[in-house]
C-alpha cells in the first residue's frame, strides 16, 4: 500500500514540476520571443518532469527491495522477537501472521504468541514508511530543483530530453536480453545445485526415474535420478505421437488451402484452422482427459487389451497433435507459396497434373521451410504443459506401447515443484536441471531451424 | 498396314492418364478431408465444452419457504449493514430457522440434503433486503452435492429416490445459477463460482498489460527505428526470437527462482503472476509490433524529417500513431495467449485453493485457467458441468479478445 502511496506522490511531485516549468519556459518566451527560446515550453517541462520522476523511481524500485528486509531485522532486534524459535517453519509463520496485522491485512492474530510482535512490527513499519515517504520527497525536489535552477531561453531541453527518450528505449530492448540471461542464470545455478548431489551421469543416462521428495536430502539416490525415461517419453508424446498426427493433417491442409481452395473459402477456413492454436491448453488437457483418454481406453478395452491404462501417452499425443495443426500447417503454407511461381507453371506445362506438381515439384522446392516448421512444432510440443499434466500420467515408464502411461520433462518439473518437498532437496532442484535440459534443446531446435528458413528463403529471393 | 494413332491415345496411355486423374482426385479429397478433420475436431471441441458447460451454469435448488415473522430472527438496516451482518444473523441463529422450515417443506430426509452452506444465502439476501424479515420468503436453495449429482442419475438408489421424489414435487429444481459468476473457489461444486478467479486474472493482466506493454513498444521502436547494425543489437534480436520460442513453464521456473526470491511474501500475488506473464508477453509485442513499425512507408518519416522534425519527434509523431493500431492488435492477441497460460503460474504457486476474491495485487490468487485444472483435478462428479462452465467464460473472454483484435485490424489498419 505503502509503495502506491509514494508513487502517487512522486508522479504529483512530477506534474507539478511539468506545470511549474512550462510556466517558466513560456515566462521566458514573453521576455525573448518564440525565436529567442531554443525548445519548445513542453520540453522544458519534460526536462523537469523527468529530473523529477526519474530518480524518484529509482529510489521507489531500491526501496521496495530495501526495506522488508530493514523492517524485519528491527523487528528482530526488539525485545519481543527473542521469543521466537530460531529456526523453522513456525518461526516463518509467526512473523508473517504479525506482519499481516500489522499492516492491516488481517483482523487478528491466530497464534497468540505472535501478538507481541505485532506492535514491534507496526512501529517498525511506521518509522520505514516515514523514512521512505521522506527520502522519496526530497530526491525529488533536489531533482527538480537542480533542473529548474538549468532553464534558460537557451537552453537545449529538447536535446536532453530526447536523448533521455533514447537511453528509455535502449533499456527497454535490453529488458529481452536480461530476461534470456536471467532465465539461463536461474536454471544453470540451480542445475549445478542438483548436479552437486546428483552425478549429471546418472541424471541424463539413469533408466530408472522415481525421486522421493521426502526421502533425506543429505545423500540422495541417484538411482532415482535417471531423466531417461522423461525423455523418451517426451519424445514419444511430443515428437512422434502428436506428429504423426499433426503432420499429415496440417500439411495437407496447407496445401489445399493454397492450391485448390478458391480465395474466398481460404479467407474463412485459414482463421478457422487458427483458432485451433488460441485455444488455452488447460482447455485441450481437459478434453484430453475426460474425452479422449477415456475413448481410447474403451477402444482397447473393445481390441482385447486387459486393463488398459487411462492415462495413456496416445490421449496426450494425439490432442497435441491437434493443437499443433495450425502451426505445421502456416509453417508449410508460407514455404509453399514462397516457391516461385514459375517452376509451378513450369511444370504445369510440361503436363504434369496439379498433384504431381506439387508432390514433384513444390513440395521437395518447398522442403527445407516444411522441416524447419516441423521442427518447431515439435519445439513446441515438446514444451507443451498444460496436455500431458491433465492427460498423461506421472508414471515414468520406457515403452515403446503407446497405450501405456508415460510421463514427460514438463510432467515431472510440474510435479516435482508442486509438491511438498523442500527448496533444497534434490527431488526439487531436479525439476531445474529438468528446464535446463528443455530450454537446451529447444532453444537448439529453434536456432537450427530458423536457421534453414534463412537460408531457404535466400535461395529464391 | 495399321491406321496411326497418335502417341497421346493408345490404349496404354490412356489408361496411365486415367489412373493419373483418378489419383489427382484422390489427393484434392485427402486434402480437402484433413481440413474438414481439424475443423470438425474444432466443433467437437467446442460442441462438447458448450454442452457440459450450459449444465455448469444451472445448480439443483431446493424451494424452502421462511416465515421471518414467526422465526424471530430481528434485525433491521442499521444493525445488519457493514460485515458483521451475517455474522450477527448467525448468532441470532438462522442456520437453525433454516434447517428448522427445510425439514417443513421437504421433510428430515430432504432437510439433511441442503448444502451445507445454504444459510449463508439467506443471510445474504436478509442483509441486501432486510425488510423480508417481516414476511413470508420462498427461497431456492442450494441442494448438497450428493442430491444434485443423484438428480443426474448418478449416485445411491436412496439418493436418486429422493431426488425424484423432491423433483415431482416440485421442490426440487435445476435453475440458473447467476451466483456462478459472483462467487469464487469452494469445496462443494454446488457452492463454487468463477469470480475469485476472473478478478485474479484480471488483477494478473492489468500487471502484465502495464509492463509489457510499454517496454514491448518501446524496444520495438529502438529495434526498427534507432538500433544502428551492430552484434549488440544482433544480440538482442537473437534473445527476443529465442525468447518468443521458449516453452511456457521455463518461464515459471524463471518466476520461481528470481521473482519469488526477491519477494518471498508475494507468493501467488497477482503482481509476480503479471511480472512472470509479462516477460513471456513482451516478445510477441515486440515482434508484432516491429513488422507494424515495418509497415509504415519511409515517405512519411522522409517528409518529416524534411520539414524539420528531429528523429525522435518523427517517430513519437508520426511513425508511432501509425503503427499503433497494428501494435494493439498484436497486444492484444498476446495478452489472449497469456489470459490462457496455466504452466507459468502453477509454477509461483497460484494453484492453491483461494477461497476469497483478492484485493489487491499481492493478496494471494489464482487465475482463471489454473481454476479450470484445478476443477478438472476433483473426485466430485459435480466439478465436471462447472468446469466446462468455467471454461466457457474463458472462451468467451478470448473469443472477445480476438475479436477485437481483428476488428481493430480491419478498421484501423492501413495499406500503404
Amino acid at each position: 500500500m505503502s509503495t502506491t502511496l509514494l508513487l502517487l506522490v512522486v508522479l504529483g511531485l512530477a506534474l507539478a514540476a511539468w506545470l511549474a516549468a512550462r510556466a517558466r519556459a513560456w515566462s521566458f518566451q514573453r521576455e525573448v520571443g518564440a525565436r529567442g527560446l531554443r525548445s519548445l515550453p513542453n520540453y522544458h517541462a519534460w526536462y523537469v518532469a523527468l529530473w523529477v520522476a526519474l530518480p524518484a523511481l529509482i529510489f521507489l524500485v531500491v526501496w521496495s527491495v530495501a526495506s522488508p528486509p530493514l523492517v524485519l531485522q528491527s523487528v528482530l532486534a526488539s525485545e519481543a522477537a527473542s521469543a521466537l524459535p530460531e529456526f523453522g517453519f513456525k518461526r516463518e509463520s509467526m512473523l508473517a501472521e504479525a506482519r499481516a496485522v500489522a499492516t492491516g491485512a488481517a483482523p487478528a492474530v491466530f497464534n497468540p504468541e505472535a501478538q507481541g510482535l505485532v506492535e514491534p512490527f507496526r512501529d517498525a513499519l511506521g518509522t520505514f514508511n516515514l523514512i521512505g515517504l521522506a527520502v522519496t520527497i526530497v530526491v525529488a525536489f533536489v531533482g527538480g530543483a537542480w533542473a529548474f535552477l538549468r532553464l534558460r531561453p537557451d537552453f537545449t531541453a529538447r536535446t536532453r530530453v530526447e536523448r533521455a527518450v533514447m537511453t528509455l528505449l535502449l533499456i527497454a530492448s535490453l529488458v529481452a536480453i536480461l530476461t534470456t540471461l536471467g532465465i539461463f542464470a536461474s536454471l544453470v545455478f540451480e542445475t549445478a545445485r542438483f548436479f552437486g548431489m546428483v552425478s549429471p551421469i546418472d541424471f541424463l543416462f539413469g533408466t530408472h526415474w522415481g525421486p522421493d521428495p521426502m526421502a533425506n536430502a543429505a545423500n540422495p539416490d541417484g538411482d532415482t535420478y535417471g531423466a531417461i525415461p522423461l525423455f523418451w517419453g517426451t519424445i514419444f508424446i511430443g515428437a512422434i505421437i502428436a506428429m504423426i498426427v499433426a503432420i499429415p493433417l496440417g500439411l495437407m491442409s496447407a496445401i489445399y488451402l493454397t492450391q485448390y481452395a478458391n480465395p474466398r473459402i481460404r479467407a474463412w477456413v485459414k482463421p478457422m484452422l487458427e483458432i485451433l492454436a488460441g485455444v488455452p491448453t488447460v482447455v485441450y488437457g481437459y478434453f484430453a482427459a475426460l474425452t479422449v483418454a477415456p475413448a481410447i481406453r474403451d477402444l482397447a478395452l473393445a481390441a482385447g487389451m486387459s486393463n488398459p491404462s487411462s492415462e495413456s501417452a496416445l490421449a496426450a499425443g494425439i490432442v497435441m497433435g491437434v493443437m499443433i495443426i495450425p502451426f505445421v500447417s502456416s509453417m508449410a503454407d508460407d514455404s509453399i507459396t514462397a516457391v516461385p511461381q514459375a517452376m509451378r507453371d513450369g511444370s504445369l506445362a510440361m503436363g504434369a497434373t496439379t498433384s504431381e506438381t506439387i508432390r514433384r515439384v513444390l513440395i521437395p522446392a518447398a522442403l527445407p521451410g516444411i522441416v524447419a516448421g516441423i521442427m518447431l512444432a515439435i519445439s513446441r510440443a515438446i514444451g507443451e504443459t498444460m496436455i500431458v499434466v491433465m492427460a498423461a500420467s506421472t508414471a515414468a515408464n520406457l515403452s515403446a506401447n503407446p497405450l501405456e502411461a508415460m510421463t514427460t520433462v514438463t510432467v515431472q518439473i510440474v510435479a516435482m515443484l508442486t509438491g511438498e518437498g523442500s527448496f533444497n532437496h534434490p527431488a526439487t532442484l531436479s525439476a531445474f536441471a529438468l528446464g535446463f535440459v528443455l530450454f537446451l534443446v529447444t532453444l537448439g531446435l529453434n536456432f537450427i531451424a530458423l536457421r534453414v528458413v534463412k537460408r531457404f528463403r535466400e535461395a529464391y529471393d | 498396314m495399321t491406321e496411326r494413332v497418335a502417341p497421346t491415345r493408345t490404349p496404354a496411355f490412356e489408361a496411365r492418364l486415367k489412373q493419373r486423374y483418378a489419383s489427382e482426385r484422390r489427393f484434392r479429397v485427402i486434402g480437402l478431408s484433413a481440413i474438414v478433420f481439424s475443423l470438425s475436431v474444432l466443433a467437437f471441441l467446442l460442441v462438447s465444452m458448450g454442452y457440459n458447460g450450459i449444465g455448469g451454469f444451472q445448480r439443483a435448488e431446493l424451494t424452502v419457504p421462511i416465515d421471518f415473522a414467526e422465526s424471530g430472527v430481528a434485525g433491521d438496516a442499521s444493525t445488519l449493514s457493514g460485515p458483521t451482518g451475517i455474522s450477527a444473523l448467525e448468532t441470532q441463529g438462522l442456520p437453525d430457522v433454516v434447517a428448522f422450515y427445510a425439514e417443513q417443506a421437504l421433510g428430515a430426509e430432504g432437510a439433511a440434503e441442503l448444502s451445507p452452506g445454504a444459510w449463508r444465502e439467506v443471510a445474504e439476501a436478509v442483509v441486501a433486503n432486510p425488510d423480508i424479515l417481516r414476511e413470508t420468503v420462498t427461497f431456492d436453495l442450494p441442494a448438497s452435492a450428493d442430491l444434485a449429482s443423484a438428480m443426474r442419475g448418478d449416485g445411491g438408489d436412496e439418493m436418486r429416490a429422493l431426488a425424484e421424489r423432491l423433483s415431482s414435487e416440485d421442490k426440487l429444481d435445476r435453475n440458473l445459477d447467476v451466483g456462478f459468476l459472483e462467487r469464487s473457489d469452494a469445496t462443494d461444486p454446488q457452492q463454487v463460482g468463477i469470480w475469485g478467479a476472473l478478478k485474479g486474472s484480471m488483477l494478473t493482466m492489468f500487471v502484465t498489460l502495464l509492463l509489457a506493454f510499454p517496454i514491448g513498444v518501446m524496444a520495438a521502436l529502438y529495434l526498427e527505428e534507432y538500433a544502428p547494425k551492430n552484434r549488440w543489437t544482433d544480440l538482442i534480436e537473437v534473445s527476443i526470437n529465442n525468447l518468443a520460442a521458449v516453452p511456457s513453464i521455463i518461464f515459471g521456473l524463471l518466476g520461481l527462482a528470481v521473482f519469488l526470491w526477491i519477494f518471498p511474501t508475494y507468493r501467488s500475488a497477482p503482481l509476480i503472476g503479471g511480472l512472470t506473464l509479462a516477460l513471456m508477453t513482451m516478445p510477441v509485442i515486440v515482434i508484432s509490433g516491429r513488422n507494424a513499425i515495418k509497415a509504415v512507408p519511409p515517405s512519411i518519416r522522409d517528409g518529416a524529417l524534411a520539414i524539420g522534425a528531429s528523429p525522435v519527434q518523427v517517430v513519437f509523431h508520426h511513425v508511432l500513431p501509425l503503427a499503433l493500431p497494428g501494435i494493439l492488435t498484436g497486444t492484444i492477441i498476446g495478452m489472449a495467449r497469456a489470459l490462457g497460460e496455466t504452466a507459468p503460474l502453477l509454477m509461483i504457486g497460484m494453484r492453491a485453493f483461494i477461497a476469497t476474491p483478492p484485493d489487491g495485487f499481492t493478496s494471494p490468487a489464482t487465475v482463471l485457467p489454473v481454476q479450470i485444472f484445478l476443477w478438472s483435478d476433483e473426485v466430485n462428479q459435480g466439478f465436471v458441468e462447472r468446469t466446462s462452465a468455467a471454461i466457457i467464460v474463458l472462451l468467451v473472454f478470448l473469443l472477445v479478445m480476438n475479436g477485437l483484435a481483428i476488428y481493430l485490424r480491419n478498421r484501423f489498419e492501413k495499406k500503404w
